[in-house]
């Protein structure tokens, strides 16, 4: 098992290297110039901007900056941020705790719900349920996440007033009142998130229920006298959600996205939320920092789920 | 479709043995299947009626999308103005007949440049094999496992004012939204095309081409991609929708276009902050977002239900 992950670990690492270079060139084939101000000012002369130019090493061959930046990245030095002058590094440790709180419950949450409507939805297929269920998921893909936050507050919070619709990350509340106003501030971005996930899941869930379901060792396990509940339950979901976890770790990108857009909506203080900030006030080592952070993300939910994939499928050994 | 492509029955006039079905053509089948779906058909309607909305609209619809009107700020819809106005009186159903047409060209433009781009690669992919095949899909994987919303932000932010000053306003900007998102959607086609090329160069029809002695661009052109083209539709439909709300909520983040262009994600932006007052504002621009969405998704699963060769219908 361990010698399984350490060898996904290695995998993976080719993977943060490409998107690391790919960072990089897209920063270094932008035009602009960090010594531009310099440029326009008539009391810096050129030489002194030469000089500054050659100090940071922005003439350097490209490989050479390249591979400085990836040290200091490895390193953990990732600068500081512009605007709030402090390091990058303790600006993403303090927000990134939302952000993983947000995505992760409303993972949960989409698991919670497509997992028992798609199995149910594919155990009788074109049924009424089945039918209502795939036209409800249709309509939730199609709905973008922006889209349902704002009709979301406009009801909750506007009509009946029963959410708030900025998100607090300092509630004087302590004990359970904290546990209270925490909960209710999160259930709407939460939802949200989750729900647009849970869409997209039910209907893989359902199809790979629906190609399942038809194998012959389902016919042997029923023949077998064994009840429907166990049937499916043992020998059904656990075959049928190995397709799903691929497609699941496919989606992990979009996920992402979508973190990013509810954090706006609910100003919630995440590190989707400080990307944008960070964009608007032309925070450079922020946004470079956010989007690393972001791919690091990404792999390790894939390495998350090769590791579901070996648990689901014996098949693949741990070798 | 593969294999099954009556043409030779068709350019044949004395019609053979007479047959009466020997006159459909494949996409004639695939029409008569579409029809079945119903929803799909009828989004079909639906997003032609607004395609057209949006073609003809300013032309019939009289009101300019940046006359100010004060006396009627946020008002709610009447029958001056059907869908509201927003904080400066200004029409917003003509700002979103105006605004659609950018939305629908971007949407049109990035699948466009997604197909086209994953066509190519998943195409060299699948005929030239080996190590080139090994390293394409390792990029494709590597842009699969990329961020794109994060890095369809930066690159915006790192390109937006050279584009600008290069292409002017509109132009700049549609060219950059259209290439970052096309740039980040080409990677399930290019699958989608290896697969199908993977499994098309095996049937007899390409090893017949083969044995007559075509080129291998021949026979890619002639015959392996136009017989893998029915998944590459269904995508690029599902593709239009995707790049929809992309461009819709890099404007909703208020990182798309400038707010004097007011795309439906603009428009949705804008009116956020007004939700209690005017919640039309925000409304309309929304429910076009998601009816235009909804009926491209529609329609991409007719089609994929009318190209899927198992499907007896």
């Amino acid at each position: 098992m361990f010698n399984y992950i350490l060898r996904r670990l290695l995998i993976a690492l080719p993977s943060i290297l490409g998107i690391s270079l790919v960072l990089f060139t897209v920063l270094a084939l932008a035009p602009g110039d960090p010594f531009e101000d310099l440029a326009n000012n008539p009391n810096v002369p050129p030489e002194v901007r030469m000089a500054l130019r050659a100090q940071f090493g922005l003439d350097d061959p490209i490989w050479e900056r390249y591979l400085r930046w990836l040290g200091a990245m490895v390193r953990g030095d990732w600068g500081f941020s512009f605007v709030s002058r402090i390091n990058v590094d303790s600006l993403i440790l303090q927000r990134l705790p939302v952000t993983i709180a947000v995505i992760g419950l409303s993972q949960v949450l989409a698991l919670m719900v497509a997992l028992p409507v798609g199995v149910l939805a594919a155990v009788k297929p074109y049924s009424w349920f089945d039918r209502i269920a795939s036209t409800v998921a249709f309509i939730g893909f199609s709905l973008p996440t922006f889209f349902t936050g704002v009709l979301f507050i406009l009801f909750f919070s506007i009509h009946l007033g029963w959410l708030p619709f900025v998100y607090r990350a300092d509630l004087s509340e302590t004990g359970w009142q904290w546990w209270w106003q925490q909960f209710r501030q999160s259930i709407m971005p939460i939802t949200v998130l989750g729900l647009f996930q849970a869409a997209s899941w039910m209907r893989y869930v359902r199809s790979a229920v629906l190609d399942v379901i038809r194998l012959d060792y389902v016919t042997t396990a029923r023949s077998k006298g064994l009840a429907e509940r166990v049937v499916i339950n043992k020998h059904v979901v656990r075959n049928a959600l190995i397709p799903v976890v691929t497609l699941v770790a496919l989606q992990m990108p979009a996920v992402f996205g979508g973190a990013i857009v509810t954090e706006q909506i609910f100003r919630i203080p995440g590190i989707g939320s400080l990307l944008i900030d960070a964009i608007l006030r032309n925070d450079t080592p922020v946004i470079m920092a956010v989007t690393f952070v972001f791919s690091c993300l990404v792999i390790f939910f894939n390495l998350v789920a090769d590791v579901l994939y070996g648990w689901l499928d014996p098949r693949i050994s741990y070798r | 479709m593969a294999g099954s492509t009556p043409a030779s029955a068709t350019a044949d006039p004395t019609g053979g043995l007479g047959k009466p079905t020997a006159g459909v053509s494949p996409w004639a089948e695939a029409w008569r299947r579409f029809k079945r779906h119903r929803l799909a058909f009828w989004s079909l309607w639906i997003l032609c009626l607004m395609v057209a909305a949006v073609l003809l609209g300013p032309t019939l619809y009289k009101v300019g999308i940046g006359d100010i009107d004060f006396q009627s700020r946020l008002a709610p819809p009447s029958a001056k103005h059907p869908f509201g106005t927003d904080d400066l009186g200004r029409d917003i159903l003509a700002r979103m007949l105006y605004g659609g047409r950018i939305s629908l060209a971007v949407g049109l433009a990035a699948m466009l440049m997604a197909v086209s781009v994953g066509v190519i690669i998943g195409a060299i992919a699948g005929t030239a094999r080996g190590w080139v095949d090994a390293a394409l899909m390792w990029l494709t994987d590597l842009f699969l496992s990329l961020p794109q919303l994060p890095l369809l932000l930066l690159l915006i932010f790192l390109f937006r004012e050279p584009l600008k000053a290069a292409f002017g306003l509109e132009i700049g900007i549609f060219i950059l939204i259209v290439m970052v998102i096309g740039g980040f959607r080409w990677m399930p086609v290019a699958r989608l095309v290896r697969a199908q090329f993977f499994s098309l160069r095996e049937k007899e029809f390409v090893e017949a081409a083969r044995a007559l002695g075509a080129s291998t661009p021949r026979q890619v052109i002639r015959h392996i991609l136009p017989n893998s083209l029915g998944p590459v539709i269904v995508a690029a439909t599902i593709d239009v929708a995707a790049a929809i709300i992309a461009e819709s909520t890099l404007s909703f983040l208020g990182l798309g276009f400038p707010p004097d262009i007011p795309t439906w994600g603009r428009i949705l932006y804008d009116g956020r902050d007004y939700m209690d007052m005017a919640m039309h504002w925000a409304l309309f621009p929304g429910l076009a977002i998601f009816l235009t969405v909804l009926t491209i998704n529609f329609v991409g699963d007719g089609l994929r239900d009318a190209f899927d060769p198992r499907r007896v219908l």
